[in-house]
Parts: C-alpha cells; structure tokens; sequence
C-alpha cells in the first residue's frame, strides 16, 4: 500500500476494512442516495433514541472515497445527538467544498481529515459527499 | 496504415501538438478535432458571416454555398445518394427526438410494441420510453449477451406486431458492432420501420446508408471529428416527405399567411431557424478529412490498435476486458482491472495525464443488466497510436500500487 495526498492511509483503511457496514434490523431511519453521474449508491441507517444515534450503519457500492466516507461517518455519528450530527454534516460539507488550502480543517472533523485532499478533485467530491447528503436525507424525515 | 501516416495525421490535431504528453482515450464521448475543421468554422465567421438562405447579396450566397456543400460532404460520408434526404441537427439525441415527435406520434399507436435493445444509449431509449408513454405503446427488449453481442434467437417473436425497431450500430460501452443488415432485414420483413443510432458507427466504419436496410439513422458531428451541437438525421424521401415538421418558424415555411401556412421542401421542412452554420460547416469539413483518410483505412487502423490493445492490456495481471470477439469490435474498451472502482482508476489514470470514461456511459439499464456498476472506457480514434496503449498499460500498473495491500 503506497499513499498519497488523495488515497490517504486512513481512507484505503476504511475502505479495506468498512466500519459499520450492514444492515440495522429495525431502523429508525432508511435513506437510500444515488450519484446520477457515476452510478454509485449508498443506502444509509440509524437506530434514534432520545434524539441521540445508537446506531448507524451503511451499505453500498462504490469507489474508495464514496465507501471510506461511508464508513467514517457511520463510525463517527454514533453517539451523537441528531443537532449534533446534523452540524457535523454542514462542517464537512463545507468543508469539502471550499478549495482554500490556507485555512486549516476544523478540528471537529476528526479523522475526516484524511479526505480534504479530495477537495483538489471536484469530480470526485460528490463521492465524498454521497452518504452524507444521504445522511441528511435520512435526518429531513426526523424533524 | 503505417505508423509514419499515424503520426503525420495527429500533427493535424491541434490539441495534440498543445498538450504533446496527453494520451486522449475518451473519443466514445467526443472526438478531437483536426484543424481544417476548426478553419472551416472560424472562416465562417471571418469571411462570410451571413445568414443562410434570405441574403440577395455574394456573401450570403456563399454561406449558403457552403452550408449546402458541407450537407453535400456528409451525405458522400454516409453514402445517401439524395442530399435533400439529409437533415442538420444540433446531435444523435435531437435527430432521434425528431422521429419520435413526428413519425413516432403519427405511427405509434396504443398496445404498439417498439423493439429496442438492452445496450441502448439513453438518447435512443429515453426518447421512446417517453414515446411510449404518450401512446401507450409497449417497450420490447432484445437482450444483450455479457460481452455486447445480441441475442438474436428470439428476435422473430419479439418483432411480432412491432412497428418500430430502434437499435445502436456500435454499442458505447462494449464497442461490439450490431449485425446490422440482418436486424433490418428480419424487422422490414415483419413490417416495422427501423431507426438505426450510428453516432458510435459512423465515426469508425465504413457507411452505406442505403444498403443498410434502415429507414432513419441518427448521428453526432462531435463524435466524427466535428463540432459539438451539430448531427444529421437521414430517412428515405417518402417517409421525410410523409412525417410532419417537427419545429416550426423561419425557413421551415413556403408561405405565411395570419391563420395559417405552407411547409418547405425537404430538407427544410425539418430546419426552422437560423442553424448552427459554422458547426455545420465544420461537421461538413469533418466528413471532407474522413473521406480523404478513407473509412476503410480508418477500419484499419482502429483494428490494429485494438488487436495490439487486447494483447498488450490483456496481459496485465487481473486486466478483463468486456467485449465482443475481435472481427465484432470497434472503437471503445471497456474493462475492469484488479477490483479496482472505475473511478479511482480514472482518477490515477488522469494523474498520467491519460483520458479514459469510468462510469455507466449514459446506460443505466445496461449496467444493471450485466451487474456492474459502471465500468472503465478506453476508447480509440484514427489519431490514437500503439504508444497511447503502452502509455494506458504502465500507468495501469501503478495505479494499482495504490490498492495493493487493500484489494489484493
């Protein structure tokens, strides 16, 4: 495995070895997505209680960047309340929409870091983007 | 053709001599242009900048000399004897909109099947699928086999009661070549009326349009060396002649009166406004530089650098190529290599600066019928050389340094 700034350790890690990916038995919500450009989809799954994520968990087909980013946020949302997941998406989002390389990655971000090289690849942001905006789907029908 | 002629003729691409270390493989989605085409459409606007048709003056006659002179140059392309039976268009999607809108409207009734085949483009499938909606008619499938051939066994049953068969010359995806003659004859035989997508077949092979046995075909001027916006609809006099215009306003009229009017005569009938001139005459000037190289040496060349594609990828560790055997093949590869996503071998692959298509290639069902998501495209045109396929293996290895260890 050689790495570099794009196909960063962290994300061949991710894709190699997925976190959370599977089915829930009784989701509280299922969202499928779909990247009309490339064909990739990603359906995404939360268990909710009290607001907060117990579970996630993500199944899919797709390139690295679309998988890793799967797996990543399904391993960092758990735990979290729906506010809290809802504002993490908007800062990745963001995020990976702005090419600005002087401005450091916000550190509530975590691991997610390792994708901001994406960010040099406008195709293949809405890879990276893909189960988040699925994701937030998932959260519409929560409000 | 030898390699001297090889390289003499990527000297007349532009974007060739700008960026000498590209290797451009995407010619499925539009071709480059050779420089005679660009000239015809900046001496368009240099010299006689004029509208076609209306202008009493020289330098409107000589646009409109050109314009018809370039409809001319295409016609001798496709080999249609009778030019007024070819008809501009802004691409293969409009030309196939048009027959939907006019004869399809006039001809497709409820519980009609249309025949189509599974490895169609979305340009000629969304077009009937619509048609279809509007006449509740009934979509009938000819199925493809895994490498881009199509299964023929049951065609007579399927083209039972079928009014209209439209299918691809030259499948985007597998390059595989439709038997096209025996799809035509087989459907004229039981009474349907066929329309035949050459915008992957006119650009490669050699053309007789006329001996055929279609009633329309649909093609792109930017997949042939040509401009973008710019196509051409052929169809049989009688058939233009019965059919409806398809969009109305200037040119497209004799006479004009409040309540009413009188149509053009073919091909006009079909052209209402001011066309795209330049990219017709580019389009035209296309054709000019295809029938100078000659289709059949066109044919040859994209044969020897397939043949030395299949060896030379074939080769690579884990390298499977979807498509159909050799003499069946034309233009684009399609393939998978060592597990990796298409898209993060396009991604690699553009780092070498190499230009290949990673996705559904605009068929969506297809994919879904073979099981993939998308797959990895080369494909080839008559500037393309043995060196770009070296170029695509080496870069393919390293792109897979990426992945080992992860996939393999």
């Amino acid at each position: 495995m050689i790495s570099d700034d794009l196909y960063r350790e962290i994300i061949l890690e991710h894709y190699a070895h997925p976190r959370c990916k599977g089915k829930l038995e009784a989701p509280t919500f299922r969202q499928d997505g779909v990247n009309p450009t490339c064909g990739d989809a990603v359906t995404v799954e939360l268990d909710v209680k009290d607001n907060r994520v117990v579970r996630a968990a993500f199944e899919g087909v797709g390139c690295s960047i679309s998988l890793a980013s799967a797996s990543m946020l399904t391993s960092l949302i758990e735990g979290k309340t729906l506010d809290e997941v809802r504002e993490l998406a908007a800062t990745f989002k963001k995020r990976m929409l702005n090419r600005n390389d002087a401005e450091p990655c916000p550190e509530q971000l975590g691991e997610l870091e390792a994708l901001d090289g994406v960010r040099q690849y406008p195709v293949r942001v809405k890879c990276a983007l893909l189960a988040w905006n699925t994701l937030l789907g998932a959260l519409e029908e929560a409000l | 053709m030898s390699v001297k002629v090889e390289l003499s003729r990527r000297s007349d691409f532009p974007l060739l001599e700008n960026q000498p270390e590209l290797v451009y493989l995407d010619s499925a989605a539009t071709s480059l242009k050779p420089r005679s085409v660009l000239e015809a459409e900046r001496s368009y606007y240099e010299e006689c900048c004029a509208n076609i048709h209306r202008g009493l003056y020289r330098m409107s006659e000589e646009a409109t000399r050109r314009y018809e002179e370039a409809r001319h140059s295409v016609a001798r392309l496709i080999g249609a004897s009778d030019p007024d039976c070819c008809i501009w268009t802004s691409g293969t999607t409009d030309a196939i909109n048009l027959v939907a809108y006019t004869w399809g409207e006039q001809n497709i009734l409820p519980g009609d099947p249309i025949v189509l085949t599974g490895l169609e483009h979305h340009s000629n499938l969304v077009p009937w699928q619509n048609l279809a909606t509007r006449q509740q008619a009934r979509l009938r499938w000819i199925e493809p086999r895994p490498d881009g051939t199509l299964e023929l066994d049951n065609l007579d049953e399927l083209l039972e009661g079928a009014r209209l068969v439209a299918f691809t010359w030259v499948s985007n995806v597998f390059g595989s070549i439709s038997p096209v003659q025996e799809i035509c004859r087989r459907a004229r035989a039981a009474g349907a009326t066929v329309l035949l997508d050459a915008a992957q077949g006119v650009p490669h092979l050699p053309c007789a349009v006329e001996e055929m046995g279609c009633d329309f075909m649909a093609f792109s001027g930017h997949k042939m060396l040509g401009p973008t916006g710019t196509g051409m609809l052929w169809s049989r006099r009688e058939l233009l002649e019965a059919m409806p215009p398809f969009r109305f306003g200037g040119d497209m009229i004799r006479e004009v009166w409040r309540d009413r009017c009188t149509f053009n005569e073919l091909p006009f009938k079909f052209e209402a406004g001011t066309p795209n001139i330049a990219g017709v005459l580019g389009m035209g000037a296309a054709a000019d530089y295809l029938l100078d190289v000659g289709m059949a040496n066109v044919r040859a060349h994209e044969l020897d650098l397939l043949t030395y594609a299949r060896e030379c990828l074939g080769s690579l560790e884990g390298f499977e190529l979807l498509g159909p055997p050799l003499d069946q093949h034309s233009g684009a590869l399609s393939f998978v290599y060592r597990g990796i996503h298409p898209h993060d071998l396009a991604t690699l692959l553009d780092r070498e600066n190499i230009c290949i298509r990673a996705g559904h290639h605009c068929c969506q069902p297809l994919m879904r019928r073979i099981g993939m998501s998308g797959t990895a495209r080369a494909s080839l045109s008559l500037y393309n050389i043995r060196a770009d396929i070296d170029r695509l293996a080496v870069a393919l290895e390293k792109a897979s340094q990426v992945f080992k260890g992860v996939l393999f």
